[in-house]
């Protein structure tokens, strides 16, 4: 479960298809021709097909009835009449789902553009300027990297308690705000701001506010728009704090909600409902995720410094 | 004159400024419940409002707490199996998908990543009812493909919990360690392969001696971080066996929220928070130790 870890080169790597190709093994020169061609696409496509099936057969099970559910492995092919959109009317009918909809997606948008703003602009005092404290600031942020966030639900839910911010979004943002990792890698990235560029702007007479949106934030776009799918991502499926926080059912988030669902007694779950709320769940990060991976192509193409 | 005051005032103070949101609630919502769960860790809680001094007792009762033990046990164990399993197959598939002759690399490539796009908690959702017993698609695949085990396995036993979220777990991350697997074969020097074949070095021999060295750092990273992230699992048991979660499938993590959300004892919870960080402490030291090591002996 590396999920809270980068995959900043992940999502890079697929953006980038890099066209240069390091020698092979599979397939090499002993399995001659033909065959071997064959049987490691045999092979490459069973894998596909296993690693895409939990996906067709979740969008399947949300047009399954529910006396369906169980007893046709995908969907009765031969009855169309059988396939149905009421789990799509109940959920929205029958249980709050357009509230945790709305709920988590504002959520994780206002954590995604404050934690991006933060970290850039924090990131770029770290990278660009020298001050007073900043080495010890950095050692201590480094000394954090290593701890798992576990270890601060404690302190931070008698903290909450204290300052009455239990069950209330402020809870959420606010602490989340805090991204150790974000404010490194954006120290990391704007080293390769040219520091001419920057000396060339304050002769021009701008601020070094704006030196920041509008000189040093365009040049590291790339990582901006990685970093961004991740910390949308986290947010949207960070369970954990937000169960411990919030307690009033309408302020549930999706993963929150959905979980709920599955908390009543067993043949009471009304599985095709909710494998409609988990496809619903899905799609948000599956279209930001390809809006932004257009984006890095973009940015790297257009190439930040010209000249 | 006033302007170029305040100019002057901006470029001076800048960064600071660029920083204070950052420290600010870094120091509170960060040192300060770092501070505050130590000092939790010494009392005894009944929900936020009764807190009791105890002293060395969490620890004490840390020490001989059976259940707690038998959370760090699964996932000790939970961790091994992951490893052993995730690293192999994300590897094997990397090698594949960086076969000169592979079509349509972009394709699979994306076919293998895009269950990392889904949050763990939805993953344990669509696995609840995946390994269903009897009528989930796993079992009717298994009764399909090998009769001998037929539909009847029953994933959500405490003897079959450890598969059940090894498997939701594989299927979750594999594509994102050959996403890695795959930039460091990219990395490697194609010369160093010719030059292999010069010598006469077969397939197996350039993997060992040429592959192999090439993407140790990757594999060394991978290794890490997947035992950090196993460590710290709680999402996919604590949602997969929804409502009762079999005694092998608590982990440490899902027995700090229990113990400390649910129970209400934050106090022990902060004990259990503390002695994770130790273990994972220790355990990235070692495995640094090892790499290092290995590190030495190749050269």
């Amino acid at each position: 479960m590396t999920q809270m870890l980068p995959p900043i080169e992940a999502s890079r790597a697929i953006a980038k298809a890099p066209k240069c190709l390091a020698p092979s093994f599979t397939g090499g020169s002993r399995m001659t021709g033909w065959a071997g061609f064959i049987v490691l696409h045999a092979v490459v496509i069973c894998l596909a097909i296993i690693s895409l099936t939990p996906f067709f057969w979740l969008i399947c099970a949300t047009f399954k009835r529910h006396e369906d559910f169980f007893t046709h492995a995908f969907l009765p092919w031969s009855e169309p009449g059988r396939w149905t959109l009421s789990n799509y009317r109940l959920l929205f009918e029958q249980w709050p789902f357009a509230a945790w909809m709305f709920n988590s997606l504002f959520l994780s948008c206002a954590h995604t553009v404050v934690v991006v703003m933060l970290s850039s602009l924090g990131g770029f005092a770290l990278a660009k300027y020298r001050f007073a404290g900043k080495k010890p600031l950095m050692l201590i942020m480094l000394s954090t990297m290593l701890l798992p966030s576990q270890v601060l639900l404690s302190g931070n839910f008698l903290l909450m308690y204290r300052i009455g911010w239990l069950d209330s979004y402020a809870a959420i943002l606010v602490p989340g705000a805090v991204s150790v990792f974000g404010m490194l890698l954006f120290m990391q990235a704007m080293r390769g701001v040219p520091d001419e560029l920057l000396q060339a702007g304050r002769v021009d007479g701008c601020s070094e506010f704006r030196l920041w949106w509008e000189v040093a934030l365009p040049i590291v776009r790339p990582m901006t728009g990685a970093y961004t799918l991740l910390s949308f991502m986290g947010a949207w499926n960070s369970f954990l704090w937000p169960q411990i926080v919030l307690q009033t059912p309408t302020k549930y988030t999706l993963p929150i909600g959905l979980t709920n669902m599955l908390g009543l007694p067993e043949y009471q779950t009304p599985y095709g409902v909710l494998m409609t709320g988990t496809f619903l769940s899905i799609l948000p990060v599956a279209v930001l995720f390809f809006i932004l991976q257009r984006d890095f192509i973009a940015g790297l193409a257009t190439g930040a410094v010209k000249g | 004159m006033n302007r170029d005051r305040l100019w002057a005032w901006q470029y001076r103070y800048a960064p600071y400024l660029f920083v204070a949101p950052f420290v600010i609630l870094f120091c509170c919502f960060l040192l300060y419940p770092l501070g505050r769960s130590i000092t939790l860790s010494f009392y005894k809680a009944a929900g936020p409002k009764h807190l009791v001094f105890a002293g060395f007792e969490n620890f004490r009762f840390l020490l001989l707490d059976r259940l707690f033990w038998l959370a760090v046990l699964n996932t000790v164990a939970f961790t091994v199996a992951y490893l052993v399993l995730q690293i192999p197959v994300s590897l094997g598939l990397a090698l594949m998908l960086n076969s000169k002759r592979i079509w349509f690399r972009n394709f699979f490539r994306f076919a293998f990543f895009s269950p990392q796009l889904v949050g763990q908690v939805f993953v344990a959702v669509i696995f609840g009812l995946l390994l269903a017993p009897r009528h989930g698609l796993v079992n009717r695949a298994l009764g399909a493909m090998i009769p001998a085990i037929g539909t009847e396995t029953n994933w959500f036993s405490a003897r079959m919990a450890l598969p059940a979220i090894v498997l939701a777990a594989l299927w979750l991350s594999v594509g994102y360690g050959m996403i890695y697997f795959l930039a460091a074969l990219q990395s490697v020097d194609r010369d160093l392969y010719e030059a292999a074949e010069v010598d006469g070095a077969g397939k197996w021999m350039q993997f060992w001696h040429v592959t192999m060295p090439g993407i140790r750092p990757v594999l060394t990273f991978l290794v890490l971080v997947g035992t950090i992230g196993s460590f710290q699992v709680f999402e996919l048991p604590y949602v997969l066996f929804r409502p009762t979660v079999p005694p092998t499938a608590v982990t440490i993590v899902m027995y700090l929220f229990q113990t400390g959300f649910e129970s209400g004892d934050i106090g022990y919870a902060s004990a259990i928070g503390w002695a994770l960080v130790l273990m994972i402490l220790i355990v990235s030291l070692i495995q640094l130790r090892v790499t290092g090591l290995l590190r030495e002996d190749a050269r």
